[in-house]
């Protein structure tokens, strides 16, 4: 070993960490967060150790993912994170199994022994460290705080882990609703392991010590914690090192210590003097100069609401409150439409007891000049406020925006609004709401990224979309979902783009997302002529101007663009003339306390928030259905979810002389178990199906999953055939299906690539299934004498004495079995629309696939349809009524072609509307989604999808729901 | 099952109209576009690159369809909207193998996005054996194919003596720049010829192998890295942000299987159907013999490429297709299907156990064929080093690198050891 020092840095994408080695001993160590001022930070630390350390010639080497462009620009050597990690890990702890480390927005899992592999996370999984610190800003605490709560938690909810879009959106309803912030918090360290384990360990069995590295891993003991139970890890094959925070610089300095020396001076005029890599894509600034931003203030000062003081006013008020998942807000309004007061806070989590606070005072300002005569509600907080606050009425959110848009312009007819979570885009038409557009799950956070990203720099909001205004050359941060924008950041940070050019990049981001992702728009004239655009995130004149150079014209901004929903919930509640909300007394006596429980009504197990008021009344959220309220009776709603769902239970084992055999209810069984319970029970074999699944079924599989992007009805087929095992099944069907039934509905009839082939998936990743027989053979489903010669082989191999003419039979029995099945299905539908009509109630179709009728992937929307009065039918229930659609696209799956029909259908009747369940990530979708809105919009219906995923929202889908009947009721 | 929106390409076009390609693979598409110009069809291959691309694709289709889908639809509006062609006198053409991946949709939404752009009168053709439309003006005759193999064969020679000398020529450019020449070459060949003499062809086969061998190089210890993966990411620079590049950048060499390949994997597929299911026992007494057709030529490149004592041969279609057996059924056919697997497989068996799989973000078929048989390799080959890349018109070059050099890392130090 050459005598000299070696120097390791590390630069991730949040923090900059130095080491010093001096002959295998380490004499300087240092961690910074560099703000994404990577050049300038790393000069800082460096000059500090100079002057600290005084040190002789060392050579160097760097690391990380913001040190990539550093180590370019100065021509110096670069060593990849992972792999820098994996060799110090070697050689400092050689028993290590598996290392799992946690950066600032990277994960990685190293295996070692058996075939090293290395493994970092996708780009669909967004960072870890960085989501931490996002949702600590959500919780209102600092990292430490949230990490301090953690460790009391009683309960985990479940929180969606592909990504902190998701995560978010499932979190501020639990806050909204009273969830305790410990439990929220240990639920988010949750996410973050079950995000780790399925997208990167994916079925690789964890074996050996294991050893936590990185930041979060380092601070965080609640994470370890998760982390250490979720594994199942003794205390002795648990590894926190105190060199946790700086393994990736180590592995650095060790790469380093071959290398040619230089002075630490020499080093620093090389960091000095490299070029600036200036590659990424830059756009135009906002504004040319002064003038033209002054221009553009003064246009927008014009759009504002009077304002009268309230202490002169004298008569009648109304109170608009908006509760929304990160802000609430409140206004009172004249008799005159004027202000009286606004009001704009932060929830920090506890929305009820800021809006107690802030009431009391409004009762002061009030005094006895002025009563209150109505008030509304609206947002994601709605329901909770309404009953704490004794709020008279609740409105939607979308129809309290339109509300105040509309009265503010008349002549609007397209309204965006954009706040902190959600965008949401109405399209009018002869003064109704025509159409509806909500962000989806993936493509949401937009108001709040800016904020968060912003802190995150150091910044306030504020500042930083002033910083923006000023940029030169915006970064062109590409159009995607919120967690590519944070490496298309880090992209932009290391070729060197400056804090104004960043911020100006994201404001035009999230416009970009707005037009092309949600509206979907190619051009300013489809989106209407008279724009109004509101919500708090066009406070921030950076993205306003984006969006009016995005679109190429001018648009109307209210001077109260974030506080339009209250605004419209006030006016909303001037139709009454007394209101009942809780007065000066009651209110100053309210207190609330909140408990939770699981709902065991049915198999949807609801978790379920009980809030309690001083009242003695209480509110109770997170319910789907009338059961969980505990209010029994009243009229029971067709509802063709439940019917099948019955149907599938209804196929029970029949005893036979063959044995058993194990069909997992996922995927395409939906459609084919009666086929398949036909025929074997012929055969003589007693099929058992597995249980409807809950989310226990899906974290049983978790471990075996290895593509973590696939859709949720597919992941949750690993924890079907685990149960189907563990009840003492040996031989297991899951066939191979290229080509569906033939309805002669469409072009072609195939299945799509992952109902068709997951049993190869699930052979090549579940060892368990390599002690059994698992019969995955490939079948012709066109007739029963084609069905019988392609099962033939496979069969055989399982039982010998199964001959050609018994299984031809049992094949037909199969298919007539299927055929009555098919019968009643249809027939249960024209009875369900019958009814439905003949006491006047909507129908819903709600339409998917076959396996969305399962509890777990469906998520229990069709119960929240009926508790909406809706009559529920599915789309296969009622496809026969239309004829075959010409579509625009090659119609070639069976299971679209019906979503075409059923939308047909929809569109024929005025009674019936169609909402279109997708599963996230079910890229077939992407073709059919623009088909069946087609249909329904030429004829003039509207549209709804809703994405679900793992973990959906309840909340997000009630809002759509109560959006689309509500713009129905102000249509007619 | 032809809507409304259904424009032929008549035969009246041919000649009076340009057909634009999407840039799929460089030199076999500039061969096929020679071919075509022999039977008066004024082809043109859109070469145009850049952010912008993706983000007119973006602008024109859903958002969540797949990455090429978005490519080839930025690329194509790109060129009609910047008024270097007349609209009215412009054709398109895009390929359609009309299985179960949603692929074959992309003709559907060229036409979807076309008519957004108030252009639905540009007729868009498709380019499919399995013949899902008509177009009077666009047949393709057995003939017509047969050039088109020619076309295919040489494009296929072309890239793999590109990946096996860029790594170390002396000076940079030099092989691609005579890989662009005999581009040219054989264009003009395949174009003028009234018929192909095979003979010719062999001998064109020698004397591009020799003039690739003829190139000065140095040694250099190169490591191999497969690429394998959906056919357009795997293929184009524009989709991959120039792979093979990168990776020759790296210090690594570039081993990407040929596009003949495919060709045979869609001809085995189809034979496949008849004896597995029993359905479209014609189909299967024509493919017979193009499948041995096909492997013979193949067979012919691979025989001249070790002859040269220089360049390493191509492993015979058969054991490549064999290579799978016990891993994964040869009825998974959408998309790349088997053949995705057994690329990998045959890669790491033939000592190139570095491997790199493409595929645009979220690709359905990848789920099952790609990530979802990593684990079962892995347990065959221990040292498989493999790296799954998603591409997408969001995804970070930064991120894609960034996990590439981490792949690189590892087979450097497998070389090493």
């Amino acid at each position: 070993m050459k005598e000299h020092l070696s120097l390791g840095i590390d630069i991730g994408s949040t923090t900059t960490k130095l080491i010093l080695i001096d002959r295998g001993e380490v004499v300087y160590q240092r961690y910074r967060r560099h703000m994404s001022k990577v050049r300038q930070t790393t000069l800082e630390m460096l000059r500090e150790m100079e002057i600290e350390m005084e040190p002789g010639p060392l050579s160097v080497t760097i690391s990380g993912s913001a040190g990539m462009g550093l180590a370019q620009g100065a021509g110096l050597p670069f060593v990849q994170e992972v792999y820098a990690t994996g060799e110090i890990v070697r050689r400092l702890a050689p028993d290590t199994g598996v290392v799992i480390e946690l950066g600032g927005e990277d994960a990685k899992v190293i295996f070692f022994g058996g075939g090293v592999d290395e493994r970092m996370n996708g780009s669909c999984a967004g960072g870890t460290g960085a989501f931490i610190d996002q949702m600590a800003v959500l919780l209102d605490m600092t990292v430490d705080e949230m990490d301090e709560a953690s460790l009391k938690a009683s309960r985990i909810y479940p929180i969606a882990s592909r990504c902190g879009v998701f995560a978010k959106s499932d979190i501020q309803p639990l806050l909204n609703q009273g969830a305790s912030k410990s439990d929220v918090a240990a639920s988010i360290f949750q996410a973050v392991v079950n995000q780790t384990i399925t997208g990167l360990v994916q079925g690789r069995r964890i074996e050996g010590k294991v050893m936590f590295l990185g930041g979060p891993l380092h601070y965080c003991r609640g994470l370890q914690r998760r982390f250490v139970e979720t594994l199942k890890l003794g205390p002795e094959r648990a590894v926190f090192p105190e060199y946790a925070l700086y393994a990736v610089a180590m592995g650095a300095a060790f790469a380093a210590k071959d290398r040619e020396a230089m002075a630490l001076d020499e080093l620093i005029h090389t960091f000095l003097n490299c070029p600036h890599l200036e590659q990424c894509d830059r756009l135009p600034p906002l504004f040319q100069d002064e003038a033209e931003y002054q221009a553009f203030r003064d246009r927008h000062e014009k759009a504002s609401v009077p304002v009268r003081d309230i202490a002169s006013y004298r008569g009648k008020a109304w109170l608009g409150i908006d509760c929304g998942s990160t802000t609430t807000k409140l206004v009172l309004i004249g008799e005159d439409l004027s202000l009286l007061h606004t009001w704009y806070s932060a929830n920090r989590g506890d929305p009820v007891s800021l809006l107690k606070e802030q009431l009391l005072h409004l009762y002061q300002l009030c005094g006895d000049r002025i009563t209150i005569a109505g008030s509304a509600v609206t947002g994601y907080g709605e329901d909770l406020i309404r009953h704490a606050l004794h709020i008279d009425e609740g409105l939607v959110e979308t129809i309290a925006h339109y509300k105040a848009a509309s009265h503010f312009l008349p002549e609007a007819d397209f309204i965006l609004d954009i706040g902190g979570q959600d965008i949401k885009c109405f399209r009018i038409r002869n003064r109704a709401i025509d159409s509806i557009m909500l962000n989806e799950a993936c493509s949401s956070g937009c108001g709040s990224f800016i904020e968060t990203f912003a802190l995150s720099m150091g910044y306030t909001v504020e500042h930083f979309a002033k910083l923006g205004l000023a940029a030169k050359a915006p970064v062109n941060l590409g159009s995607r979902c919120t967690v590519f924008m944070n490496s298309s950041v880090k992209q932009a940070q290391k070729e060197g783009a400056g804090v104004e050019d960043i911020s100006a990049g994201l404001s035009v981001s999230v416009v970009k997302n707005a037009i092309y992702k949600v509206i979907r728009a190619t051009s300013p004239t489809e989106l209407g002529r008279h724009i109004v655009v509101q919500g708090g995130t066009f406070h921030n004149d950076a993205v306003l101007r984006a969006f009016e150079q995005e679109i190429g014209a001018p648009v109307i901004r209210p001077a109260i663009a974030g506080l339009m929903g209250a605004y419209g919930a006030a006016l909303h509640s001037m139709r009454r003339t007394h209101s009942n909300i809780l007065g000066p007394d009651a209110l100053a006596r309210f207190t609330h306390t909140s408990t939770t429980s699981v709902c065991k009504g049915c198999t949807n197990h609801c978790h379920l928030t009980i809030n309690h008021f001083s009242d003695g009344s209480r509110y109770i959220s997170g319910n789907r259905c009338q059961k969980g309220l505990g209010i029994a009776g009243g009229e029971e709603l067709p509802n063709l979810f439940a019917w099948k769902q019955d149907f599938l239970a209804s196929l029970k084992p029949v005893p036979g002389d063959r044995g058993s055999i194990g069909i997992p209810l996922t995927l395409s069984t939906y459609e084919l178990a009666p086929l398949w319970h036909g025929l074997f029970t012929a055969l003589g074999y007693s099929v058992h199906f597995s249980k409807p699944s809950n989310h226990a079924t899906y974290e049983k599989g978790q471990f075996t999953i290895p593509s973590d992007t696939v859709c949720y009805p597919a992941k949750i087929m690993h924890g079907h055939m685990l149960e189907l095992m563990e009840a003492g099944m040996d031989l297991l069907f899951y066939p191979g299906l290229t080509h569906n039934l033939d309805e002669g509905a469409s072009d072609n009839h195939y299945n799509c690539p992952v109902v068709a082939y997951y049993a190869e998936l699930l052979k090549g990743n579940m060892d368990q299934l390599s002690g059994i027989r698992f019969l995955y053979p490939y079948l012709n489903l066109d007739s029963p004498a084609a069905l019988a010669s392609s099962l033939y082989k496979s069969l055989r191999a399982v039982d010998a004495g199964i001959s050609r003419r018994e299984l031809r039979r049992a094949a037909k029995a199969g298919f007539a079995a299927y055929e009555v099945y098919r019968t009643r299905l249809r027939e249960e539908g024209e009875r369900a629309l019958a009814y439905a009509r003949s006491k006047g109630h909507r129908i819903m179709i709600l339409a998917g696939r076959p396996y969305h009728v399962d509890p777990e992937i469906g998520h229990g929307i069709d119960k929240l349809a009926l508790s909406l009065g809706f009559v529920v039918v599915t789309e296969d229930s009622i496809c026969h009524l239309a004829p075959v659609q010409h579509v625009k696209v090659l119609d070639q799956w069976t299971f679209h072609a019906r979503l075409y029909r059923a939308a047909a259908y929809a569109a024929a009747h005025p009674d019936t509307e169609l909402v279109q369940l997708v599963s996230f990530g079910c890229g077939v979708d992407a073709i059919t989604t623009d088909e069946v809105r087609d249909i329904l919009e030429n004829a003039g219906k509207y549209y709804t999808q809703i994405k679900i995923d793992e973990i959906t929202n309840l909340g997000a889908v009630r809002i759509r729901l109560r959006s689309l009947l509500g713009a129905l009721e102000e249509r007619s | 099952m032809h809507d409304k929106s259904f424009v032929p390409f008549t035969k009246e076009m041919i000649g009076e109209y340009t057909i634009l390609i999407p840039n799929m693979l460089p030199m076999h598409f500039k061969l096929i576009v020679s071919v075509m110009k022999t039977y008066g069809y004024n082809m043109e291959l859109l070469e145009t690159t850049g952010p912008y691309i993706a983000e007119t694709g973006l602008r024109y289709t859903h958002n969540d369809t797949c990455y090429p889908a978005i490519l080839v639809i930025g690329q194509f509006m790109d060129a009609l909207l910047s008024g270097r062609y007349d609209p009215h006198k412009t054709a398109l053409i895009m390929f359609q193998t009309g299985g179960g991946c949603r692929a074959s949709n992309y003709i559907s939404l060229i036409r979807k996005a076309l008519s957004k752009a108030g252009m639905e009168y540009v007729p868009v053709i498709s380019f499919s054996l399995a013949g899902l439309e008509k177009h009077s003006g666009f047949r393709l005759t057995l003939k017509k194919l047969h050039r088109m193999m020619y076309a295919i064969l040489y494009g296929d020679l072309l890239m793999n003596l590109l990946n096996q000398v860029r790594p170390y020529e002396d000076v940079p450019g030099s092989a691609q720049a005579l890989a662009d020449s005999w581009t040219r070459k054989l264009g003009t060949e395949l174009g003028a010829a009234k018929h192909i003499r095979y003979k010719k062809v062999l001998q064109d086969y020698r004397a591009i192998v020799d003039a690739f061998a003829a190139i000065p190089v140095h040694k250099k210890d190169a490591v191999k890295v497969g690429i394998v993966g959906e056919i357009f990411v795997k293929y184009s620079p524009l989709a991959n942000n120039d792979l093979e590049r990168f990776i020759i950048a790296e210090g690594g060499q570039p081993v990407v299987p040929g596009l003949v390949d495919f060709c045979l994997y869609y001809v085995y597929n189809a034979l496949l159907e008849f004896t597995l299911y029993r359905r479209d026992f014609l189909k299967h007494l024509l493919f017979r013999p193009i499948y041995r057709l096909l492997n013979q030529k193949r067979d012919h490149i691979s025989r001249i490429l070790s002859e040269s004592g220089r360049f390493e041969g191509l492993t015979p279609f058969a054991e490549v297709v064999r290579s799978v057996d016990g891993l994964i059924h040869h009825a998974v056919k959408m998309g790349e299907g088997w053949l995705l697997t057994a690329e990998m497989m045959e890669l790491a068996r033939s000592g190139c156990d570095n491997i790199v799989c493409t595929q645009p973000f979220g690709c359905l078929p990848n789920h099952i064929c790609g990530k979802g048989m990593m684990k079962p390799l892995k347990e065959l080959c221990p040292s498989l080093n493999i790296v799954a890349i998603d591409y997408d018109a969001g995804a970070s070059r930064v991120n894609q690198e960034n996990r590439l050099r981490l792949m690189l890392a590892n087979a450097l130090k497998k070389q090493d050891a």
